[in-house]
């Protein structure tokens, strides 16, 4: 093989690693705040692509418009399941609350399938379909789009959760809530915030995403799980480990279809991810636990 | 005294009235998907059944009785394919049944129907519904089998000797792999890449690399929306020239909306039904294709699929047998349905024998080419 092609598969990889990536960014968010893993991230994910969709063709908006409006209401949304669902068991173990998402989640996938049908939608590209070819590698402008996004909002994540004193309210909260209600933060308020934010980075991704990877009432089951094998590659909780444990995946993935087979290429990610688990359990860039007796 | 012609009347009602119903009406089974995964498939069946029984019995039904089509839905379920089965067979006591939408739920009933000796008309594609022939199992869309033999023999034809392959890896996917395997070296094909992707991936461009460093002079694609779409888009991305094939699977608009600009120029073999508007006059699907088209647009006020079609196939040929024989008997259904011969239905003409329980070839498909968002005949 060429040169140029191994450079092709390694974009691949970043590129559908990206997608993974941002799909992990949401599962951090609320996993700093609240300590449990919202199985209806991918969920939100596919809510900011169908909405956008919805938006687009029902109400012949433009792009920009129909983009703000999915993601608007997604992030609404994602608030509403903290009040509705969260809030009334937030005493419960955390166990407890995991299983309370993934009820949201195939609730949520039901409602989109009966309104919205179970056909597969797309979305117009922002700025045109036409490859850009650097060197004989090729990459869609849309990719470059969501590269950008995504390291945007990680960006803007590292600096929320360490610089401003919201995000670092909502980092005490998962820490100990007791302390955190003690000095003064509103528990409720912050879990409230957490979950409004990963939907809202969620419906961003998945507004993104659809023009490359098209939209249905049920992609955010596999974009969820592949989210979450980011997280925990990259180490759970940490916003640069989740994007970074998405590209690993991605690539991981798009060598694995490209050198060795492409029947087994989910097989070969998951294997890595074990692989993993059995070695590293707190994820390449996790710190392990320290506890202080 | 009074319970004993109480009992009698109860008596009566079974045993008199119940046949005396059941005389003038003919009860036809249909099983189908009309939710679920595969409702894409399901829902123009259903309507396609409604529509026929309202078309049949308003010009009269059929050997003078009414016929009425008993729908069940599957919700693409197998144990809910099994359930409906079982109450098509025991309680409504049907001559025949139209369906299941779906393969795999197919496989699940058609013991049940080779035990009670009740004829099934499928409208699923997998060859093994028919291969080996099942004395009361038959189907009515065209076999993978020629839709690949279709393809490949187009290939042949322009000379070439090596193909790429990229199939997805769901059951229709893997048939059609098995089929291309099998089939390519015949013809004198070789495959040089063998490649898969799952039915939820979202970008194929690894795969295609791939296929761009092989001497591949052309690439099929076996596979349902929307995996085939990206793939589309991801060839023009890579910017390879290969001609890309796709499988009957994605013959429908769904295809080309979602790939957009990507579909131009995309080659694959479709029932006669997308291209009814080409096909010249003298050909003799023409007129039924033409008016199934029709009544159905104007009917439900959507557009065609060539799903709709298999059932209009399956439940006409039951009609059909019955006709033929005079008889609306399970057993001489059977027997007649394996008698016909030059039956013009929407996915081709069906030469039915005991030896084959699809009656159609490769001939069903015609070769299209997508053109400007639009299905063009391949003269």
């Amino acid at each position: 093989m060429e040169l140029a092609s191994y450079f092709q598969l390694l974009l691949s990889g970043i590129t559908v690693g990206s997608i993974y990536g941002l799909t992990a960014l949401g599962f951090t968010i609320i996993f700093n705040t609240t300590g449990i893993i919202n199985f209806a991230q991918g969920e939100f994910v596919m809510l900011g692509g169908m909405l956008a969709v919805f938006a687009l063709k029902g109400f012949k908006l433009g792009v920009l418009p129909s983009i703000f409006i999915s993601v608007v209401v997604t992030t609404i949304i994602g608030a509403a399941i903290e009040r509705i669902t969260i809030r009334p068991v937030r005493g419960g173990a955390v166990l407890n609350l995991i299983i309370a998402t993934i009820g949201v989640s195939i609730f949520i996938r039901g409602v989109i399938m009966f309104v919205f049908g179970k056909d597969t939608y797309g979305f117009p590209q922002f700025t045109g379909d036409i490859p850009l070819t650097f060197w004989g590698v090729a990459i869609m402008p849309q990719s470059l789009w969501v590269i950008a996004v995504t390291v945007l909002l990680l960006l803007w994540l590292f600096f929320f959760f360490k610089k401003t004193i919201f995000g670092k309210a909502m980092l005490a909260c998962s820490h100990d809530r007791k302390a955190s209600y003690l000095v003064g933060i509103s528990v409720n308020k912050m879990v409230l915030a957490s979950f409004a934010i990963s939907a809202l980075v969620g419906a961003i991704g998945g507004a993104i995403l659809t023009p490359i990877t098209l939209t249905s009432y049920d992609v955010g089951i596999m974009l969820g799980l592949k989210g979450f094998s980011a997280c925990i590659i990259g180490g759970l909780g940490n916003p640069f480990g989740a994007a970074f444990g998405g590209i690993i995946l991605g690539i991981l993935e798009s060598f694995g279809a490209g050198l060795i087979s492409s029947a087994y290429k989910d097989a070969f990610a998951f294997f890595i991810l074990l692989v993993l688990l059995f070695f590293r359990p707190t994820g390449l860039l996790g710190l392990s636990k320290i506890e202080r007796v | 005294m009074k319970r004993f012609f109480c009992c009698l009347l109860i008596l009566g009602i079974f045993l008199g009235f119940a046949p005396a119903f059941g005389e003038d009406t003919i009860k036809i089974g249909a099983l189908f998907s009309v939710t679920g995964p595969a409702s894409f498939l399901g829902e123009p069946e259903k309507n396609t059944a409604l529509m026929l029984q309202e078309q049949i019995n308003a010009r009269g039904g059929v050997l003078g009785k009414k016929i009425e089509i008993v729908i069940y839905d599957d919700e693409t379920d197998v144990n809910k394919a099994v359930l409906a089965a079982d109450k098509l067979l025991k309680r409504d006591n049907v001559i025949a049944v139209v369906g299941p939408t779906t393969s795999g739920n197919t496989f699940a009933i058609e013991e049940k129907f080779e035990k009670a000796n009740i004829p099934l008309i499928s409208c699923a594609a997998a060859e093994k519904i028919v291969k080996p022939v099942k004395k009361w199992i038959f189907k009515t869309p065209q076999s993978d089998r020629y839709a690949a033999i279709k393809i490949l023999k187009h290939i042949k034809e322009r000379k070439f000797s090596k193909i790429a392959i990229i199939t997805v890896s769901d059951g229709f996917g893997q048939a059609g792999r098995e089929v291309l395997k099998e089939v390519a070296p015949t013809l004198g094909l070789e495959i040089v890449a063998d490649e898969v992707y799952g039915p939820k991936d979202t970008d194929m461009t690894a795969q295609l690399t791939k296929i761009k460093n092989t001497p591949a002079q052309a690439i099929v694609c076996w596979g349902t929306n929307p995996g085939p779409a990206v793939i589309a888009k991801n060839r023009v991305q890579l910017g390879i020239q290969t001609p890309l094939y796709m499988s009957h699977g994605v013959a429908s608009p769904k295809f080309i909306e979602l790939s957009g600009s990507a579909s131009e120029g995309i080659l694959l073999p479709a029932g006669r039904l997308i291209v009814a508007d080409e096909i010249p006059d003298k050909h003799p699907q023409k007129p039924v294709l033409v008016k199934y088209i029709k009544d159905y647009e104007t009917k439900f006020k959507s557009p065609i699929s060539t799903f709709g079609g298999h059932a209009w196939d399956a439940i006409m040929l039951v009609v059909k047998a019955i006709e033929m024989g005079r008889s609306a008997k399970p057993a001489d259904i059977r027997a007649n349905l394996e008698k016909i011969r030059n039956f013009v239905g929407t996915g081709g003409v069906f030469n039915f024998s005991p030896e084959d329980h699809n009656g159609l070839d490769e001939r069903a498909f015609e070769m299209v080419v997508i053109q400007k968002g639009d299905w063009k005949l391949v003269k």
